[in-house]
């Protein structure tokens, strides 16, 4: 295996846009990516999509060419991987496999979702598809319903308390608001968070992340060849993908997601490095507690004790590790398929120095976690300044 | 029969919309194993017992067991 770069980002803002369609999403951010790595189309060896729902969301299948073919790519394969909302990162893992082996050259990954154009309850629908719909969905659950279930266990086993929820989504509203790229960019209080409407009770829509549109892409090559292409290349110090029991009801204890915690481990292996030496990190906060849950799996806060971590002020931009300088998918936004590849915008971004008002004091060694499902899927990937 | 953990649903997809706000339950059966069904009546909470009250179209319903 050869060790991989990321050679150019592109993303578009992440927000409700009525006015522009999945492709022509895709296609600036992907086309933002060619340029900022000043790579031509026809240089590019393969394309890898990460998108969840494309067909049911907007009625459109087969996208890895569809969109292909907007960026100017012509003949090479192109593949949509589809893991929930773990889609993008399992692209991304793919797409480094297939570099580090040699396969390829340079590839272009990508990840877009179009959500906006349904209402509410059948976006709940089309998001409950990706958890078990014969048996928890069938219930009457949404991924909300699982994810409150998840902190109801969580409070009830280590005195996690609402407030604790509630500072992880205060945290993330404030570094969105410093994100030009961000969903909503509103600074919110705690009293706030604690009052706002129910979805599933504990969480309130202040728990949740956000139904968006958007894309994100990202270059890669060999780290050998890197510097033919960006003064800047970030290293792809590991990147794991790992799986688990599908449903929330199958799962022993659902106070933590193995997939994730199997995925760190082969990661923190790979890159040569431990939870304490990450200086920074872009969790999936699908959910606040989903948020908590993964500062445990990832080593980061004690078993149990991530609400407490979070409310002691470790995760803030100030803090010992900051979490979600971006905003998170709680703020910045969630358009499902894109934000695996969005992180590694993000992380890759705070490591060149280029992230503006977002900049982090120590930026040089990055972790992204991507979760699908009801943690199913999972990848992590840690990224470090070459 | 008791419950493992719980919510109240309060934004529901499509096909329930008309029936929410309801309670889900995942509940840990006397074999051991654990399903996903609703709650009938009173709502309950973690470690309450319940009884299995029916089966509707392949989703158990579960009560809480009267003291």
């Amino acid at each position: 295996m050869r060790p991989v770069a990321v050679i150019g980002l592109g993303k578009t803002p992440f927000g409700a846009f009525p006015d522009r369609d999945l492709r022509s999403l895709a296609v600036e951010a992907g086309r933002k990516c060619l340029e900022n790595g000043q790579v031509r189309p026809s240089q590019v060896e393969a394309f890898y999509l990460g998108n969840f729902a494309g067909p049911a969301f907007v009625g459109q299948n087969h996208l890895a060419p569809f969109i292909g073919q907007g960026l100017g790519f012509e003949g090479i394969p192109a593949t949509r991987f589809e893991a929930a909302c773990a889609s993008g990162g399992t692209a991304f893992f793919h797409a480094w496999a297939a570099v580090a082996a040699g396969i390829y050259d340079l590839v272009l990954v990508a990840g877009v979702e179009k959500m906006t154009s349904q209402a509410t309850p059948r976006v709940a629908e089309i998001l409950a598809s990706a958890g078990d719909v014969a048996g928890e969905m069938k219930a009457g659950a949404t991924f909300p319903a699982l994810f409150a279930m998840i902190a109801r266990r969580h409070m009830h086993d280590f005195g996690t308390r609402r407030e604790d929820l509630a500072a992880v989504a205060v945290k993330n509203h404030a570094n969105g608001a410093r994100n030009p790229y961000a969903h909503m960019r509103k600074v919110i209080t705690i009293p706030q968070a604690l009052a706002g409407k129910p979805v599933a009770d504990p969480l309130t829509v202040y728990d949740c992340s956000l139904v968006s549109d958007g894309a994100a892409a990202v270059l890669l090559a060999p780290l050998e060849r890197a510097s033919e292409f960006t003064a800047r290349p970030v290293r792809i110090a590991a990147v794991a993908q790992t799986s688990d029991r599908f449903a929330l009801d199958q799962k022993e204890d659902i106070n933590t997601f193995p997939a994730v915690r199997r995925a760190a481990e082969q990661a923190y292996k790979m890159a040569g490095v431990g939870p304490r030496d990450i200086e920074f990190a872009e969790l999936h906060d699908c959910f606040t507690i989903a948020e908590i849950v993964a500062l445990e799996d990832l080593g980061f806060a004690p078993r149990g004790q991530g609400g407490r971590y979070t409310s002691e002020g470790c995760t803030l931009p100030s803090g010992s590790l900051p979490v979600n300088a971006s905003g998170g998918l709680k703020a910045k936004g969630h358009p499902v398929g894109a934000t695996g590849v969005g992180q590694i915008c993000d992380l890759a971004l705070q490591i060149r120095g280029e992230a503006g008002e977002m900049q982090l004091p120590r930026h040089e060694l990055g972790l992204a976690e991507n979760l699908g499902g009801s943690g199913a899927s999972a990848v992590v990937t840690i990224l470090r300044a070459a | 029969m008791k419950v493992y953990t719980e919510t109240v649903v309060y934004s529901a997809p499509e096909a329930y919309v008309n029936e929410a706000p309801y309670q889900i339950v995942i509940v840990i059966q006397d074999d051991g194993s654990r399903v996903t069904g609703r709650v009938l009546g009173d709502r309950v909470a973690i470690d309450d017992q319940v009884d299995l009250i029916e089966t509707r179209n392949g989703v158990p319903y579960f009560s809480k067991r009267n003291q």
